[in-house]
């Protein structure tokens, strides 16, 4: 069948109407300049699970589920989904936990990063410019043969524990729905303050996270993919999207005024540039290692890649990881335990980028 | 001539798209098949070689796996 979105203008389109969702969101209900954000809004899941317990960022994002079960339908509707797995599982969990502890240093994933900037927090360079870095160091381990293996088919059901997963969330969301100023329903933590208490109604969440969904299954959309492919082919497939998304959400975003340029002041961010750049170059590294973006990852657990679930599922651990031991920022800044985490984060990422290359002939 | 086969099957991105390119540069010209088994590395593999000037001349499903041959005289 004939992929009319994976073009060269369909990518475009998508960036550009994801950019105006996200803006959207942020108009209905989400906290400030994160419309849409993989890394906060896997680690608010952490905390709706209570795997953390830091009550400002606790509620069962029906974006993320919809991320998922978006790229399902249309992995199922296209005939694409493949059920795979086995690829260095292991290594992929770890570096979904370090992926999300550099991402919680800057405070966003790559996606945030570009509506941080949409938004005119212009902390969100310092986080671009350390993503592209991390990007770099990632694609001299590509060159030099960097490799986790082949993944292999598996028995569909494998591929569909992901989206059965998500549907369970949502299930548990919907049945056991939370009570206006409660931090807790039977199942589920919420918080009542906060950025995890700041949310889009459920359903537009969950019908726009269908939406992206569908689409990014659709054109490949990955953050990390864009810069990596410019850095290793010169190919401005991906970017073009990311760069749409970047434009759409600005103007969006200066439509419903939402654009308030500046350093200071701006929402869930700190000003600390030196570990805005390290943290996102962390998370960029760990992101070229793993093979995608943190949306990517869900998109490809949508269409049945067990190992892209893994990474996902490392990142929820490592959410749980950063804010039980004090390791995220907050808008005060930086923490020391924070620092030293980045720093153990890139000796484990180099270790695997060094040692897990096949010998290219 | 023995036919020339990269198998990128089960590698994540850009994987697929590393391995073409650098058989690509090795051979110079010619036919290549490559062995690719997502929509995905099909749809890279497929723009990477056009972008270094290579046409594609066919694409085979086979299975769990697609078959692309490309060349340049």
């Amino acid at each position: 069948m004939k992929n009319y979105l994976g073009g060269k203008w369909g990518i475009v389109v998508v960036g550009a109407v994801i950019g105006v969702l996200a803006s959207l969101l942020q108009f209905l209900g989400n906290p400030g300049n994160m419309g849409i954000c993989v890394a906060c809004f896997e680690r608010d899941i952490a905390g709706a699970l209570g795997l953390h317990r830091a009550g400002v960022v606790q509620y069962m994002r029906p974006e993320i589920i919809g991320f998922v079960l978006g790229s399902f339908i249309a992995a199922n509707v296209f005939k694409e989904f493949k059920a795979r797995m086995g690829s260095a599982p292991i290594v992929r969990f770890v570096l979904g936990i370090f992926a999300m502890i550099g991402a919680l240093i800057f405070l966003g994933c790559p996606w945030r990063a570009l509506l941080r900037l949409a938004g005119g927090d212009w902390n969100a360079i310092l986080g671009l410019l350390g993503l592209a870095a991390g990007i770099w160091i990632g694609t001299r381990f590509l060159q030099s043969g960097y490799s986790l293996g082949r993944n292999y088919k598996t028995y569909a059901a494998a591929g569909w524990l992901m989206p059965l997963t998500m549907v369970g969330f949502l299930a548990i969301m919907l049945l056991d729905p939370q009570t206006a100023g409660v931090d807790k329903s039977k199942l589920l933590f919420y918080s009542i303050e906060g950025p995890g208490s700041m949310h889009a109604p459920l359903f537009i969440a969950l019908g726009v996270g269908l939406l992206v969904g569908f689409l990014a299954q659709r054109t490949r959309f990955c953050t990390m993919g864009a810069i990596r492919d410019m850095i290793l082919f010169k190919d401005p497939h991906l970017f073009s999207g990311v760069a749409a998304l970047l434009v759409a959400a600005f103007v969006a975003n200066l439509a419903l005024g939402q654009f308030h340029p500046g350093f200071e002041g701006q929402p869930v961010a700190h000003t600390v540039h030196i570990w805005n750049f390290a943290g996102m170059a962390l998370a960029g590294l760990a992101f070229v290692l793993a093979g995608g973006c943190p949306g990517r990852q869900l998109f490809l657990s949508g269409e049945g890649d067990g190992d892209s679930a893994i990474f996902v599922w490392g990142m929820i651990t490592g959410a749980a990881f950063a804010h039980n031991f004090g390791l995220a920022s907050s808008p005060a800044g930086v923490t020391p335990y924070g620092m030293v985490a980045v720093i153990i984060g890139f000796a484990v990422c180099l270790f695997i980028g060094f040692t897990m290359r096949e010998k290219i002939s | 001539m023995k036919e020339q086969i990269v198998d990128a099957r089960g590698l994540s991105c850009p994987q697929p798209v590393i391995l073409t390119i650098n058989e690509i540069k090795k051979v110079g010209k010619g036919e290549l098949t490559i062995l690719v088994d997502t929509d995905t590395a099909k749809e890279n593999v497929s723009r990477a070689a056009k972008a270094q000037g290579w046409e594609v001349k066919d694409i085979q499903p086979e299975g769990n796996t697609y078959r692309l041959t490309i060349i340049k005289y």
